[in-house]
């Protein structure tokens, strides 16, 4: 017998991780253009950057369902394009090649090597390709290494060979890189340290004497044997590499960098061969002149000529560039050269077509254009022959000072939201569906963001009118014009003709009737222009502009009058076809005759109920009229006429019908793209006057209507218009809002996004010499629009924060945000104001020193630049400023152990600014913030936020913590400072709660109301979990409270009882290292953890109604507890592994009119979307669907879907969404067969409906 | 006698082969200082996890990864003194 859950859930990505792991330049395609292969989170995708469209477009994306660990490609002597190499969690090792006209991934090699999983000895965390492409290494943090020779067997095929081993116990890998030799036997450099000595020493002495090596490993592919073939020591800190190029006249060689340290060495190098660079400090009074960086990011260029370059990046974001001195293949000496300032990156990747990619840490991921190659710029050059080769003798150090960007220009910016830090759905704009608020980012580069689901629009025209215009046409004049030449506008019963020329004028003597309104126009047959008002037709033949002006001629029109006592209500027309709706119910239909006049047919239709609208599809291509009318009655039916004769020769017979739920406002018929073998149907669109939108598909020789999508698009009746996005026919739909139908560009499915545009009444497409677009009118403006591209459904709005936020607190009514913020190992703003203050001094001091001393050494020359770029500085930006560069191109300036740390006031309505701005000073951090309404001060807003000072982790110290009140003005727009109350142990979670205030301090809960100094303890909940309570929610009287590692516990607070008691009667029994929690209703918890775990957990129905039953909870405190937790422990409901980290869940709809689904944002700027299923048989169909998925459709990572997703704990009551929607951008004939295997009576299309309302009907 | 002596030759491949399969002579300082590394290795090899601990130190991803790996060299402190 099969059981069912009680709840199950969708789990879908409405937006993909945005954190780059790795990113690499190569060319995939096989065209000769580079791409960049990116991997973020489990997904894998090829960028094509071109300069012709200014930016990225993303070619490829797949999700592998794998844990991605790093990227590499090769290319086999003769290939044309670079193969992908991925290692991930699967265990295996798997290359691909991308074949561009199937648009997938073509697995060459799976080569399974050890467990799957992310493990200290199994191999997949560092993955090297020699250069020539003759063989792949992967390695893991300790021990093994394993080696694959690839051969080429035949034309085509790319034979592996099984693994050689290069294991070494106890050793740790710090890099590993393929190394350059040309075509002598492939070698792979490592960096190494074998703590075995340390591992036997009791005395730790050893410890101090372990040696970092580079180790030199050769794959002798005569003897299919590989060698550790030499090593040396470096540098303790080492630990990164960077290939140099090798061959004939080419060094060949590693640079190695650690800590203040890059140096060049080669295999078997004496002493004098290595060359040795310091890495250039900052120069400035908040630098430490003694802090060493570190190259965190790099990459190498190899210009024409053998000539190559480096440019690496310290953990400040300055990039340097190394050259290298070369002489008959020796190198002579290396030279540092500062280059620009970046944020900091974890891959760059240099193009050929003179772009530079960085792929942020956090922020959004950038596109430079390379404008020089820093050769004409002023910053000082140090070469190595200044710097010893031992780390430890002394030198001086180099120092720079960093300068706004000049070999590079920021190109384009892919909008990322990673990383997140919180994040709150909420509708603050009034708008029909709510907006995403989220806040990302690290540093001066952080983020306030609002999300929207829009398409972006580019205004390209707006203009008044001289009254309120209710609709709007354009057309041509001819058959063969390919531009639009009028625009017709409806006034209140008046006309207005306007001629698009050079610029838009009103055009005189068209023939066109101006003191009536107008219902339709029309270019009509070869030469002529209809035009439809309630009175009847007016045809004109051939309007012309002999002149510039804007004065036409033409040669005559005639006038269908029509029948007496009877108004036009609706139209509909195309090219050879009109066809006219009367107020008596009647249809007339006329066709172009051969002279291009109106021949009225014989039939008419006349119906009982009254007629909404009329449409007709285009003249197809071939044909001399369309096959079809829509009608949309008042019955709420849409009848569907023939207009081509039948088999008896008659036309307007009535050949279908369908019932709506409502009267029709709008009907129309396009032809759109989609996944039929020909790649376009016939579509009838169908709007609703009760907002609702319907799209079926018009069979085009039976005129039958099927395939039905069906979304709500706002509370007030659909218009539809006819236009072209992007070089895709869609339609515009307007209700509340302007929708666009169109299909998705990457699944050919149907899509509907609104736009990010204000509210109009009537559209029509515009095609013009310049641009095309859309024409619309609203109110007294007369505004054109464009498209620009349909992939991307989500519209940023962002407001630069000061540091990295931590926790979001919404104040709804006011629409403000509080953030507060806090930065680690950062100068707070005093230690900066101090020592500016104190650089000036110290500069007078030094000129006075210079006047008498004359024989300036080192030192001194030093301050003096110092002193001449400060005073430039106090020139530019004023004494008042504390920073000496920009921090959000270049960071704050840094020292160890500090804090900065500020509380922000947001507003994303009005001014769209930070408005308010609260430093916290004395190496306070703040760590948690609640808005609290406290029932004792006369429900005044307070803003409660946790505050360590001197805080840092692993030992988890500080030396005191407290909770801050700040009385909130108002309007929400200002802080006061009211009272500060000191804690035993910082406060990691606060919240509001029955007018006072709950925190977690430690792992106590406290329940505190406002006092006049303090806040008042008014319970408390000895040791309520056992590590330290990271977050609070609460329903009623029940408290969720969250542990950062025994995942949660529910609490109850009795309050008629003195004093007060909070009662912790039910926790977990699996430790989830909680992050962020939601209620889902009063027994349910939705939660995730730092592993990026989902789940739902439900304490019993019966602990739960005892909990509530008593009023001062006497029997909760006299039950046991259980093996050392609470009494009670709650059921697992759910479990799915998301791979993200979720930092913040809500139960919320995210649409208009649209369910309450589970929101969650995740670190690495997932958006997801968990949705429950409503119907069983739905349930069954998507459960069948993933299972049949999971083995026709394996992953490309190697990894198995189901071990994937239950990654920590088995996956339960979850349907993957992801692999469901991998279903829609299969072939014909695989979906066929996967449809085969569903039990119940599921069609492919009904299947792809079922995947379509999941997401269309719920998230976007 | 012949099972033992496969059971204990099965055993010291599978101790060669996989680093932290325990014995009856496994110390306390060699049980411990497994489990950490690997976590240690976990944190690393993990990319959301590398990169929420790097935000929590405000330091680049790189710095915090090498700074795990040199963490994984004596991670519960020096071994014991060896009783004979």
């Amino acid at each position: 017998m099969t059981s069912f859950s009680t709840l199950s859930l969708y789990a879908l990505t409405v937006q993909p991780p945005s954190a780059t792991q790795d990113a690499i330049s190569g060319d995939f395609l096989g065209n000769g253009r580079q791409q960049i292969l990116t991997a973020n989170g489990s997904r894998l995708a090829i960028l094509e950057v071109s300069r012709r469209q200014k930016g990225f477009t993303e070619v490829f994306s797949q999700d592998v369902f794998g844990i991605i660990r790093r990227i590499a490609k090769f290319r086999l002597a003769g290939g044309t394009k670079d193969i992908i190499a991925i290692s991930t969690d699967s265990g295996r090792l798997v290359t691909f090649e991308y074949l561009h006209d199937e648009h997938k991934l073509k697995a060459v090699h799976f080569e399974t090597f050890g467990k799957s999983g992310i493990r200290r000895v199994v191999p997949g965390e560092y993955l090297a390709t020699d250069p020539k492409g003759r063989a792949i290494m992967v390695a893991s943090t300790e021990k093994n290494k394993l080696v694959y020779i690839l051969t080429r067997s035949g034309q085509t095929d790319i034979a592996i060979s099984s693994p050689l081993e290069a294991h070494k116990p106890q050793t740790l890998v710090y890099c590993l890189i393929g190394l350059d030799v040309g075509y002598d036997n492939p070698v792979f450099a490592a960096l190494e340290l074998d703590y075995s000595r340390a591992e036997s020493d009791p005395s730790g002495e050893e410890l101090g004497l372990l040696e970092k090596e580079l180790v030199y490993y050769e794959l002798d592919l005569g003897l299919n044997h590989i060698v550790r073939k030499w090593s040396e020591p470096v540098d303790r800190t080492s630990n990164t590499l960077f290939r140099v190029p090798g061959g004939p006249g080419a060094p060949s060689g590693v640079l190695c960098c650690g800590e203040d340290n890059i140096s060049y060495r080669r295999i078997f190098n004496e002493r004098p061969d290595v060359h040795r660079l310091a890495i250039p400090r900052r120069d400035g009074a908040t630098e430490d002149p003694n802090r060493k960086r570190i190259i965190v990011a790099g990459t190498l260029y190899a210009l024409k000529g053998g000539d190559f370059f480096y440019l690496l990046q310290s953990e400040d974001g300055d990039v340097f560039k190394v050259t290298f001195d070369v002489l008959g293949g020796v190198v002579e000496r290396i030279k540092i050269k500062y280059f620009d300032t970046i944020p900091v990156a974890t891959s760059i990747c240099i193009l050929k077509a003179g772009f530079v990619f960085c792929a942020c840490e956090s922020g959004d991921r950038i596109l430079y254009e390379l404008e020089s190659l820093g050769e004409e710029t002023d910053d000082p050059v140090f070469e190595s022959d200044q710097f010893p080769i031992d780390p430890f003798a002394r030198f001086s150090p180099p120092y720079f000072r960093p300068r706004p960007l000049t070999n590079l220009t920021p190109v384009e910016k892919l909008p990322s939201l990673n990383p997140i830090m919180d994040m709150e759905v909420a509708n603050l704009s009034m708008e029909d569906a709510p907006q995403i608020y989220t806040v990302s980012g690290t540093g001066a580069r952080s983020t306030f963001r609002t999300t929207r689901n829009a398409l972006e629009v580019l205004d390209l025209i707006e203009s008044p009118l001289p009254q309120p215009a209710s609709n709007v046409w354009t057309t041509k004049l001819t058959a063969e014009d390919e531009f639009d030449t009028l625009i017709v506008l409806s006034l209140h019963s008046r006309t207005l003709v306007l001629k698009i020329g050079e610029d838009v004028t009103e055009a005189s003597n068209t023939g066109l009737l101006a003191d009536t309104n107008t219902l339709g126009i029309q270019q009509f047959g070869e030469d002529c222009v209809i035009q439809i008002h309630p009175r009847g037709i007016r045809h004109i033949q051939q309007i012309q502009f002999p002149e510039e002006d804007s004065t036409a001629v033409y040669v005559n029109f005639t006038d269908w009058q029509a029948p007496a006592h009877r108004t036009i209500i609706a139209c509909a027309s195309n090219n050879r076809q009109v066809a006219l709706a009367l107020s008596s119910g009647q249809i007339m239909y006329f066709e172009c005759d051969s002279d291009g006049s109106l021949a009225m047919a014989d039939e008419e239709i006349n119906l009982d109920s009254p007629i909404n609208c009329l449409a007709i599809p285009d003249v197809p291509e071939g044909s001399v009229r369309s096959f079809f009318m829509a009608v949309g009655c008042g019955d709420q039916t849409v009848r569907i006429y023939n207009l081509s004769p039948d088999m008896d020769g008659l036309i307007l017979r009535n050949i279908s019908v369908q019932a709506l739920s409502a009267q029709p406002s709008s009907i129309t018929i396009n032809y759109m793209r989609d996944k039929s073998p020909r790649g376009y149907s016939q579509f009838l669109h169908i709007g609703l006057r009760t907002g609702v939108y319907i799209r079926s598909h018009l069979d085009e020789h039976t005129g039958e209507i099927g395939d039905t999508r069906r979304r709500f698009l706002g509370p007030e009746p659909i218009e539809f218009a006819r236009v072209n996005a992007a070089g895709e026919s869609a339609i515009l739909a307007m209700t509340s809002r302007p929708w666009l139908s169109y299909t998705d560009p990457r699944t050919h499915s149907l899509a509907t996004t609104p736009l990010n545009y204000m509210k109009f009444k009537s559209a029509w497409n515009f095609e013009g010499a310049q641009f095309k677009g859309v024409i619309c009118v609203s109110a007294n403006e007369l505004r054109i629009f464009t498209f620009n591209d349909l992939a991307n459904n989500t519209t940023y709005e962002s407001i630069p924060l000061r540091y990295t936020p931590r926790k979001l607190v919404g104040y709804h009514d006011q629409q403000i945000y509080y953030v507060v913020q806090s930065e680690n190992n950062t100068m707070s703003v005093d230690t900066k104001k101090t020592l500016m203050a104190q650089a000036k001094s110290t500069d007078m001091v030094v000129l006075k020193q210079e006047q008498a001393d004359s024989d300036s050494d080192k030192n001194i020359v030093k301050e003096e630049q110092t002193n001449g770029v400060v005073g430039d500085a106090e020139e530019t930006k004023g004494a008042t400023d504390e920073d000496e560069w920009p921090p959000l191109e270049f960071g704050y300036a840094r020292a160890g152990g500090h804090w900065a740390s500020c509380i922000q006031v947001v507003d994303p309505v009005t001014e769209k600014a930070v408005i308010h701005t609260v430093e916290l000073g004395e190496n306070k951090s703040a760590l948690s913030a609640a808005l609290v309404c406290f029932e004792s001060r006369e429900n005044d807003y307070f803003l409660a936020v946790g505050i360590a000072e001197n805080l840092s982790f692993s030992p988890y110290t500080y030396k005191s913590a407290s909770i801050q009140l700040y009385k909130v003005s108002g309007d929400g727009r200002s802080l006061e400072f009211f009272h500060e109350t000191e804690m035993t142990e910082p406060p990691l979670a606060l919240l509001g709660f029955k007018g006072k205030l709950v925190a977690g301090i430690g792992r106590n809960l406290g329940l505190y109301d406002c006092g006049m100094r303090s806040l008042l303890r008014k319970a408390q909940a000895l040791q309520c979990v056992s590590t330290r309570i990271v977050d609070l929610k609460t329903q009623g009287s029940r408290i969720i409270v969250s542990d950062q590692s025994q995942s949660v516990t529910f609490t109850v607070h009795k309050d008629l009882v003195h004093p007060n008691r909070l009662i912790p009667f039910a926790d977990d029994s699996v430790a989830r290292y909680t992050t962020c929690t939601t209620m889902v209703d009063y027994d349910t918890v939705v939660g995730g953890d730092k592993f990026g775990n989902l789940w739902l957990v439900r304490c019993p129905q019966k602990v739960s109604e005892t909990s509530d039953e008593s009023n001062d909870g006497q029997h909760l405190i006299q039950d046991k507890s259980y093996l050392g937790g609470t009494p009670n422990r709650v059921d697992v409901i759910a479990h799915y592994f998301a791979q993200d980290i979720p930092v913040s869940l809500q139960k919320t709809p995210l649409l208009a009119g649209g369910e309450k689904i589970i929101f969650w944002a995740g670190l690495q700027g997932t958006l997801g979307a968990l949705i429950p299923f409503q119907s069983r048989r739905d349930f069954k169909m998507f459960q069948q669907l993933e299972l049949a998925l999971r083995n026709d459709d394996k992953p490309v990572s190697g990894r198995d879907h189901l071990a994937f997703r239950s990654y920590y704990l088995p996956v339960k009551s979850f349907i993957d969404g992801d692999l469901v929607e991998r279903f829609l951008v299969m072939n014909r004939d695989k979906r066929e067969s996967i449809v085969g295997q569903l039990t119940g009576s599921w069609t492919s299309e009904s299947v792809d409906e079922a995947i379509w309302n999941m997401r269309g009907l719920y998230a976007f | 006698m012949a099972d033992k002596l496969r059971a204990q030759q099965q055993l010291e491949s599978l101790q060669a082969r996989y680093i932290g399969t325990g014995n009856s002579d496994t110390t306390k300082f060699e049980w411990t200082s497994n489990i950490a590394r690997d976590s240690l290795s976990s944190y690393i090899g993990h990319p959301p996890m590398l990169q929420y601990m790097s935000i929590g130190l405000g330091q680049s991803r790189e710095r915090t990864r090498v700074q795990f790996l040199e963490r994984m060299i004596q991670p519960v402190g020096k071994p014991p003194e060896t009783q004979n």
